[in-house]
């Protein structure tokens, strides 16, 4: 069973957010995510200062089993980017939350992060997609 | 199916995943540190699913010579030979290593997923040959691959083996009762293969683990053996092409110019064929993976493709095989994602005993 805490928001995509102090929220791919890959090898990041709009494609997490295109899930600018990853790229699958962030989003609107999937509603989509 | 590892592989929390009709392991957490492991330590792989068939009769040298394209003729007691089974048209049915046991004593290991195949048609053409064709469901097999495996393996094993592993050759086997030993593997390290009763292997797997050999998935047999440029049957060669359009010429045996084996007709005429397909490696040093299929375009506007990609952990960067126009192009673009990424073509294999045979 993939680890889903209990403090982040979630999308279908299997996308995490969580909230900083300074309203910022960062952005990484779920231990599930991470499980249904397999060994990460590159990450494509977005560009420090970039426009996402929500949905929009803004990632890619390769694989050796495939690649997988990571959507932002709010709309934002990319404040801040995981540079660790263009070396270690396994650390999202060692520490899907916490080494293993991509990106930090400046949030154009915070009320948008209410409307993401919280753990109890990911773990339902979980649990579905099980069946 | 499962093989009789099936419970080990549960209790070490393998990935199990359908292959060939078995539910064998992917990985057991990582497939790249399992593939590390094997360049620079030891590791196991359960091969189980293999197909093995023993071949023996008083005609099975002259059947063997008819049906595989390299030449059994060459092998004395204790060899092994690394063949391609062709159809009449060329086409390859499968490739397989083939150990002479004893005069008239063969034992050929074939893929998984053509065993249904693979056995009728070797049954079909055992017809008027003195021979009989039995596969030997009762074995399990087990890969030990490494640099350490020789020193490692021989205290696990019985005492009367320890002289006999240390002088075995590659490409050569070993039998001690129920227990047959060879120096072959599909990872371009140092390693065994080793066949045993199905009974037994449980037994032998968990003391290699609990020795500290490192047990390995489907996953990293695959990195493992495309690094050491070794095909794949079924993506890097199938019915619709021949050795000499797969990188396999070299397993084709032309003398002596008598031996009739299967599809030799079809061979000698695509020998002269100057627009003869090449098979190459092809190596990405630009983020992103090759994969199976990648379109691959000379800069002649010529195109080929992937046969088998992927990511090569030992190299840090991503490998393939794959079929070209005839040419000595040394560069070519690949096709990722609609992005075109230039390639640079080489001549197999990308690392050899742990090393790296490409620029780094």
């Amino acid at each position: 069973m993939s680890n889903v805490p209990a403090e982040l928001r979630y999308t279908k995509d299997h996308e995490w957010l969580r909230r900083e102090d300074d309203g910022s929220v960062t952005v990484g791919i779920t231990d599930h995510a991470q499980e249904q890959l397999g060994d990460l090898v590159f990450v494509e990041l977005p560009e420090v200062g970039a426009s996402c709009d929500a949905g929009a494609e803004c990632c890619v997490v390769e694989s050796v089993k495939a690649a997988s295109d990571v959507y932002c899930p709010i709309a934002g600018e990319v404040s801040a980017v995981n540079e660790s990853l263009a070396d270690s790229p396994e650390a999202i699958n060692t520490d899907a939350y916490g080494e293993g962030w991509l990106f930090r989003l400046a949030p154009t609107d915070a009320a948008a992060i209410d409307a993401l999937l919280d753990a109890e509603a990911y773990q339902a989509l979980l649990e579905a997609e099980d069946h | 199916m499962q093989t009789p590892l099936h419970p080990q592989h549960v209790a070490l929390g393998g990935k199990l995943v359908p292959f060939a009709g078995w539910k064998m392991p992917l990985h057991y957490g990582s497939q790249i540190e399992e593939h590390h492991a094997v360049r620079t330590h030891w590791g196991l792989f359960d091969v189980s699913h293999m197909t093995v068939v023993d071949v023996e009769g008083d005609a099975a040298e002259a059947y063997l010579r008819r049906l595989l394209a390299n030449d059994v003729a060459r092998l004395e007691a204790g060899k092994a030979l690394y063949s391609c089974m062709l159809a009449e048209d060329g086409g390859v049915l499968d490739d397989l290593i083939v150990y002479l046991r004893a005069p008239g004593r063969y034992r050929v290991v074939v893929n998984a997923a053509t065993r249904d195949k693979d056995l009728a048609w070797m049954e079909a053409q055992a017809e008027g040959f003195a021979v009989s064709v039995t596969e030997r469901i009762d074995l399990a097999m087990i890969a030990v691959q490494g640099p350490e495996a020789a020193a490692r393996l021989p205290e696990h094993l019985p005492d009367a083996l320890g002289a006999p592993l240390a002088a075995l050759k590659p490409f050569h086997a070993h039998e001690d009762g129920n227990l047959f030993v060879g120096r072959t593997g599909y990872t371009g390290e140092d390693g065994f293969e080793l066949l045993l009763p199905g009974t037994d292997a449980g037994a032998l797997w968990d003391a290699l683990v609990g020795a500290g050999a490192r047990p390995c998935g489907l996953g990293a047999r695959d990195t493992l053996r495309l690094e050491a440029g070794m095909n794949l049957y079924g993506t890097d060669m199938d019915e619709s092409v021949s050795p000499l359009e797969s990188g396999l010429g070299w397993t084709v045996a032309w003398e002596p110019a008598e031996r009739a084996f299967i599809g030799r007709a079809a061979l000698e005429a695509q020998r002269q064929d100057p627009a003869r397909r090449r098979f190459a490696g092809l190596v990405l040093r630009e983020r992103g993976v090759l994969r199976n299929g990648t379109e691959v375009e000379l800069a002649d506007g010529r195109r080929g493709a992937v046969t088998s990609g992927s990511f090569s952990p030992t190299l840090g960067l991503s490998i393939a095989l794959a079929r070209l126009p005839a040419g000595k192009e040394s560069s070519a673009m690949a096709l990722l994602r609609g992005k075109p990424l230039p390639v640079e073509v080489v001549k197999p294999p990308f690392v050899r005993q742990g090393k790296a045979c490409i620029p780094t």
